[in-house]
C-alpha cells in the first residue's frame, strides 16, 4: 500500500463511489443506535417505504434518558418511556440486535461498544451522537452523525461525506502524576481551540498516547469533537490488540491472526502525508479544570482564571459571557472555589480505570456535607466489574451514590439535574450553558480523580495534594 | 427534489461566538420521538434568561427566515434537533463567519444553506438588520452574493454542497440507496464484515 495515514487508507477501503456532489460515498462498517436520534430516523425510513440493509450491522442500545435510580418501567418520565418503546419497536421490527436495561449488556453507546469488541481496527463507526469520535481509540474512523444521515446509513449502509484533512496531534513523554487522559485533551483543546479542528481528523500519536492504556485512549478521542475535529483516531498498536482479544465479537482463531495483519497495514506509514502537524510536551501539562462555557475555557489547577488582556482579541467576548455566567472573577483563583455537587462518568470518563483512580482518592474519606456526590458507571458491564472489586463499597462508604449505568447528569436529559445555578465538577465533556440540567447551572470540566477530589473537600483541589 | 438557488427573506442578528447546540435546542427537549413542536422551545433557556430581550423574542423579528450568526455556530451535540427547531421556527438559510461541522452537515440534509462571509461583512449585516428589521436579504447560491438594499457581499459554501442546493440533490439519500449493489460489493471486500458472522 502506498504510503499514507490511516485516515486515507481506510477512507479508500470503504469508499463506494463519489456522488453527484463531489462527496463521497462512504461504507459504514458498524453503526450504533440509541433512543433519542433514532425515532425520527426511523418514520423517515417508513415514510420513504425504505428498509434497512445491512440490519446486522446496526447495534442498538438506550442511554441518554434512562433514569440511574429507578429503573422499573414504565419510566415514571412518560416522553422517556415513549422513547424507550419506539427504539425497542424500531429495533423488534428491523431485526437489530438492541441491548435493553438489565440484559447485562446495555450502558452508553460509546461504553458498550469498545468492551464487546464491536469497535475494531479500520472499521468506519457512525452514531447519532458527537463523541462517536471515541471509537478511534482503536484505529477506527468514527463520525457522530444527525437524524437525517442515520435514516441514510440505516437504509444504505452508507454517508456521503467529504474527505477530512489529517493534523497529527503529538504528545510526547511521560505524564506527570496526578495528570490523567482527561487532562491532555483538555490541555490540547484549550491550545487548539474549540474551532481548531474543524475541517480535520486528529491523529493523536507519540509516546504519551503509546503509552496509555485503550480506556485512556478513549477518553482523549472521545472528546476530539470538542477541539472542533469531527473523529480523532490512534495508530492501532499491541495495546490495542491486548485489550481486543477475547472479547465477545473479536475475531478468533485462524482470523484473529489474519485480523492482526491487516490491522497492522492499516496504521499510517512513518512518511505519510499530513496536512498539519503540532506537538506538545506531556511535563507541561498540569491537572486542567475548566472556568468557563465552552471546553477550550481551561486552565492548569494551579493557574488564575484568566484576565481578558491576556488572551487573544476573539476570545475575549466569551470570556466576558463566561465570567458573568460561571459567576467567576479574572484573576482569581480557581482552586478552592467552593461545589455543590460532583458527578462522576459519561462516556468520557465512566470506564473502569475512572472508576478505579476516583475510588483512590476517595478510599477513607468524606464527601464534604455541603456537596451531593455520585457516581454513574458507564455501563452494566462497568457497574459488575467495579462492584466485583469492591469500589462501590469504597464509594458509599465515602458518601457518594452509586447508580445505574447511562448518561445521566452529562446531558441532564434524565431526572440527574443541578438546581438553579449549582456548580458541578464533572467528570463530563461539555461545561456550555444550561448543559446539566438547569439552565443557570455551572460546569467545572476535570478528571475523575479531580472529581472525587473536590467532593472530599467540598471545593476545587489539587488532586497531586491528596495523592 | 426541490431546488435551492436563491432565497430570499427578513433576517435576524444573532450575536455571539461558539453558540451550541445545547443552546440552540436544550437537552430536556430531546424527550421526543417527532421534531414537531421543536419550534416553540428554540433557545428556550436563552430566551428564558433574557428576559424577551432575546432576538427570538422580538416583536420585529417574528417573520425572519435568514438568521445571521458569528463564529463557529452550531457546536457541540451531533442533534439535528438544533436545526429542526430553527427550521420549525421559521428559518430557511444561514449566514455566518463559520459553523461547526456536523450542524452545516445536518442543514444540508434538511436543505438549509449554511453561507460563510467575511467576519466584517457579517457585522455590517447584522447592524443593518438591527437598524431596520424590515431589511430584506436574498442569499444567491449561484452567485454567490448576499445582497440587502443596495449592498452586496461575497458569501462562500463549499462547491460540491453548493451544487447540490443547485441541482436540488441535497438529500443524498436516495442516490445512495441506488447503489446498493456496489455498497455489497464493498462490504464483501472488507475482512471485518466476514469476522463478525
Ligand atoms: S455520556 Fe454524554 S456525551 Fe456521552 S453519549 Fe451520553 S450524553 Fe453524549
Amino acid at each position: 500500500m502506498s504510503a499514507g495515514t490511516l485516515f486515507d487508507k481506510v477512507w479508500d477501503l470503504h469508499t463506494v463511489g463519489t456522488l453527484p456532489s463531489g462527496q463521497t460515498q462512504l461504507f459504514i462498517g458498524l453503526h450504533l443506535i440509541h433512543e433519542v436520534t433514532s425515532p425520527q430516523a426511523f418514520a423517515m425510513l417508513r415514510d420513504r417505504g425504505l428498509k434497512v440493509l445491512f440490519p446486522d450491522r446496526t447495534v442498538a442500545t438506550v442511554d441518554h434518558i434512562v433514569p440511574t435510580e429507578n429503573q422499573a418501567r414504565p419510566f415514571v418520565d412518560t416522553l422517556a418511556e415513549e422513547m424507550m418503546q419506539a427504539i425497542e419497536r424500531n429495533a423488534t421490527d428491523n431485526g437489530i440486535t438492541f441491548y435493553n436495561v438489565k440484559s447485562g449488556n446495555q450502558g452508553i453507546v460509546h461504553v458498550i461498544a469498545p468492551e464487546q469488541g464491536l469497535t475494531q481496527p479500520g472499521m468506519t463507526i457512525a452514531c447519532g451522537d458527537s463523541h462517536t469520535s471515541t471509537h478511534g481509540a482503536f484505529g477506527a474512523i468514527a463520525f457522530g452523525i444527525g437524524t437525517s444521515q442515520v435514516r441514510d446509513v440505516l437504509a444504505s449502509q452508507t454517508l456521503a461525506l467529504s474527505k477530512l484533512k489529517v493534523r497529527r496531534v503529538e504528545v510526547n513523554g511521560t505524564l506527570n502524576p496526578g495528570v490523567y487522559a482527561k487532562d491532555v485533551i483538555l490541555h490540547i483543546i484549550r491550545k487548539l481551540g474549540v474551532k481548531g479542528g474543524v475541517g480535520y481528523a486528529y491523529e493523536y500519536a507519540g509516546t504519551t498516547f503509546e503509552q496509555m492504556s485503550m480506556e485512556e485512549r478513549m477518553t482523549v478521542c472521545n472528546m476530539a469533537i470538542e477541539g472542533g475535529a469531527r473523529c480523532g483516531y490512534i495508530n492501532p498498536d499491541q495495546t490495542t490488540y491486548d485489550y481486543l482479544q477475547g472479547r465477545d465479537f473479536a475475531p478468533k482463531g485462524e482470523a484473529w491472526d489474519q485480523a492482526v495483519a491487516w490491522w497492522n497495514g492499516l496504521r499510517s506509514d512513518a512518511d505519510a502525508h499530513y496536512d498539519d502537524v503540532v506537538v506538545f510536551d506531556a511535563a507541561d501539562i498540569e491537572p486542567t479544570v475548566t472556568w468557563g462555557i465552552t471546553p477550550g475555557q481551561g486552565i492548569g489547577v494551579s493557574e488564575p482564571i484568566p484576565t481578558p488582556d491576556t488572551m487573544p482579541e476573539d476570545e475575549r467576548a466569551i470570556a466576558q459571557e463566561a465570567y458573568q455566567y460561571m459567576k467567576l472573577q479574572p484573576g482569581s483563583p480557581i482552586q478552592g472555589t467552593p461545589i455543590d455537587v460532583c458527578f462522576i462518568g459519561s462516556c468520557t470518563n465512566g470506564r473502569i480505570e475512572d472508576l478505579r483512580e476516583a475510588a483512590k482518592v476517595a478510599k477513607g474519606k468524606r464527601v464534604a456535607s455541603t456537596v451531593k456526590a455520585f457516581v454513574v458507571p458507564g455501563s452494566e458491564r462497568v457497574k459488575q466489574q467495579a462492584e466485583a472489586e469492591g469500589l462501590h463499597d469504597v464509594f458509599v462508604n465515602a458518601g457518594f451514590e452509586w447508580r445505574e449505568p447511562g448518561c445521566s447528569m452529562c446531558l441532564a436529559m434524565n431526572p440527574d439535574k443541578l438546581q438553579g445555578s449549582q456548580i458541578s465538577a464533572s467528570s463530563s465533556n461539555r461545561n456550555f450553558k444550561g448543559r446539566q440540567g438547569s439552565s443557570s447551572g455551572r460546569t467545572l470540566l476535570m478528571s475523575p480523580a479531580m472529581v472525587a477530589a473536590a467532593a472530599i473537600a467540598g471545593q476545587v483541589t489539587d488532586v497531586r495534594s491528596v495523592l | 427534489m426541490t431546488i435551492v438557488q436563491t432565497h430570499t427573506g427578513r433576517a435576524l442578528p444573532l450575536t455571539g461566538n461558539d453558540i451550541d447546540t445545547d443552546r440552540i435546542i436544550p437537552a430536556r427537549f430531546l424527550r421526543c420521538v417527532t421534531f414537531d413542536g421543536l419550534g416553540a422551545h428554540a433557545f428556550e433557556d436563552d430566551r428564558q434568561q433574557l428576559n424577551g430581550q432575546h432576538a427570538f423574542d422580538h416583536p420585529a423579528y417574528q417573520e425572519a427566515t435568514v438568521l445571521v450568526v458569528n463564529r463557529n455556530f452550531g457546536c457541540g451535540s451531533s442533534r439535528e434537533h438544533a436545526p429542526q427547531a430553527l427550521a420549525k421556527w421559521g428559518i430557511q438559510a444561514l449566514i455566518g463567519e463559520s459553523f461547526a461541522e456536523i450542524f452545516f452537515g445536518n442543514c444540508v440534509a434538511m436543505g438549509i444553506p449554511c453561507v460563510t462571509a467575511a467576519s466584517e461583512d457579517v457585522t455590517r449585516l447584522q447592524e443593518a438588520i438591527a437598524a431596520d428589521p424590515q431589511l430584506t436579504v436574498t442569499v444567491d447560491l449561484a452567485n454567490l452574493t448576499a445582497s440587502y438594499g443596495d449592498q452586496s457581499m461575497a458569501i462562500a459554501i463549499g462547491e460540491g454542497v453548493r451544487q447540490m442546493f443547485l441541482a436540488g440533490t441535497w438529500d443524498a439519500c436516495g442516490q445512495l440507496v441506488a447503489q446498493a449493489e456496489q455498497v455489497k460489493s464493498v462490504a464483501a471486500r472488507l475482512p471485518y464484515v466476514a469476522w463478525s458472522k
